[in-house]
């Protein structure tokens, strides 16, 4: 089994992994994604926030990569050794590549559905710096809709192709694409074409941004003052198992559960997210954990209480 | 024996004449009456007149409209999850075509409810707004004899539109 060293920490995996998997492996100081998306195939080497500066590319070549490599579409090989957050001409880069995703984005946070739980912002609140040096208009576009239940924020897209993928691989007719190049381009459904197929919703989950956001749930409450908890039915088309979030009695959004990379679990249908919202159409199954650090847990005691030792024999 | 050296030693000596018609202790107490007559008396007549208040003072709360008299408040949240006593409730709704001149963007507080009794007046909401909604003011918050009439609705804080309806703030802007 090839050996890779990250940040310090060796680790086996098995050949052909990325340098992304096998940090998610070791589980700490993982670069951060907003493209790849372990369960889409083809998926990363688009935002370039996850590069990784590797030092030595192999056993046999001792010599480093001259540039950053993207981690997510770069595999390891035996003796590798990767610098992340250890790096600071990676943070440096990860800075200028956050400030690159944020010319064309609107500041309308206060707005957008995804505030709190927006990979951007969490992306830009950790490296980005607080003002812009972009002195030239942004670009604009009007909102689309995208069938009944999505609606598409052009503005706030970041091109990252996750969703294009999610309409190739799951369902069946591709009807979502990205039209034109470069600074150009955008998402598009072909000529407004309803995306009517049954997991057509899990676009709105796999967009790390607020571009694709939930028609249901506009404007309806703030991500913090819902409650997540993990819920299933019998359903016939999908496993039924995911997310509701509550305001009080009422379920006001439904999504997939995601992992702690904010990704999810298994894709739910159309029908679990959009058309039964009611609490009597669920099995509720208990609170899901939510981060001490996220916005979600604000004014709520945390999951787990940190365990206190008092020390008093030392401070006698 | 001796407990404290804070005992005081009781004499028990005859008064004179004029200690036993209270005399001294009279004119003493007079003398205080009538030098209070010579100084600036403590009281402020409230309604008539208003007392200044400091320049950190935090009354009751106004959401600011812009210059071309929208709404500022875009319905974020940010100030309901900053409030240490949950007073502050928010319904947020979309703007309509035809209201762009009543709301700056295109999200706005339906329903904006600040719940007097619960707000402890810190002004962490003023801090946490992003748009410049919300700020406190120097008016006071009325008392009240039912408990419901301190739940100041949307438009009890909304400020005017009429220009001379504003409300001054700007001694609580800060340089963002």
């Amino acid at each position: 089994m090839p050996k890779v060293t990250i940040d310090n920490i060796t680790i086996d995996v098995a050949p052909g992994t990325t340098i992304l998997n096998a940090a998610r492996m070791i589980g700490e100081n993982v670069p951060p994604a907003m493209c790849y998306y372990s369960k889409l195939q083809g998926s990363g080497g688009k935002c370039r926030v996850c590069l990784v500066k590797v030092t030595k590319s192999s056993e046999q070549n001792p010599r480093g990569m001259p540039k950053l490599v993207a981690s997510c579409c770069t595999q390891i090989a035996d003796g590798m050794v990767v610098e992340n957050v250890t790096s600071p001409e990676v943070i440096e880069a990860r800075k200028g590549i956050v400030e690159l995703l944020l010319i064309n984005h609107p500041l309308d946070c206060p707005v957008c559905d995804q505030a709190g739980e927006c990979h951007l912002q969490d992306l830009s609140y950790e490296h980005g710096a607080a003002t812009t040096r972009y002195d030239f208009g942004r670009r604009t576009f009007d909102k689309i809709d995208i069938g009944p239940y999505i609606q598409l924020h052009m503005t706030r897209c970041i091109l990252c192709y996750r969703c294009v993928y999610t309409a190739d691989q799951l369902t069946n007719e591709r009807r979502h694409g990205i039209i034109n190049r470069g600074d150009a381009a955008e998402i598009s459904t072909y000529i407004q074409n309803v995306i009517d197929n049954d997991f057509s919703g899990n676009v709105i989950d796999v967009c790390p941004v607020g571009a694709l956001t939930d028609k249901t749930f506009r404007f309806k409450s703030r991500v913090w003052f819902t409650k997540p908890v993990n819920a299933h039915r019998n359903c016939d088309k999908c496993s039924g198992k995911v997310t509701l979030w509550f305001q009080g009695e009422e379920v006001l959004r439904v999504t997939g559960r995601k992992d702690k990379y904010g990704e999810v679990e298994e894709f739910i249908c159309n029908t679990c997210r959009f058309e039964t919202k009611q609490k009597s159409d669920w099995v509720i199954e208990g609170p899901r954990r939510i981060d001490t650090h996220s916005v979600i847990a604000q004014n709520h005691l945390p999951y787990e209480l940190d365990v206190v030792h008092p020390q008093i024999e030392a401070a006698q | 024996m001796q407990l404290t050296n804070r005992s005081k030693q009781v004499s028990n000596k005859e008064m004179t004449f004029s200690e036993r018609m209270y005399l001294p202790a009279i004119v003493g107490g007079l003398r205080v009456t009538f030098s209070h007559m010579l100084k600036k008396g403590a009281t402020v007549q409230y309604p008539e007149q208003v007392r200044e208040h400091s320049a950190v003072f935090r009354g009751q709360h106004v959401l600011k409209r812009d210059a071309e008299g929208r709404e500022n408040c875009t319905a974020c949240g940010l100030c309901a999850v900053a409030c240490p006593a949950e007073a502050i409730t928010i319904v947020a709704g979309e703007r309509q075509k035809g209201e762009e001149h009543l709301y700056r963007e295109e999200k706005y507080a339906v329903e904006y409810d600040i719940n007097m009794l619960r707000c402890i007046f810190c002004g962490l909401c003023e801090e946490a707004c992003p748009k410049d909604a919300i700020y406190l003011t120097d008016r006071i918050v009325t008392s009240n004899y039912e408990r419901a009439n301190f739940i100041f609705r949307k438009e009890d804080l909304v400020e005017k539109v009429a220009l001379e309806g504003r409300i001054d703030i700007s001694k609580r802007k800060k340089d963002k």
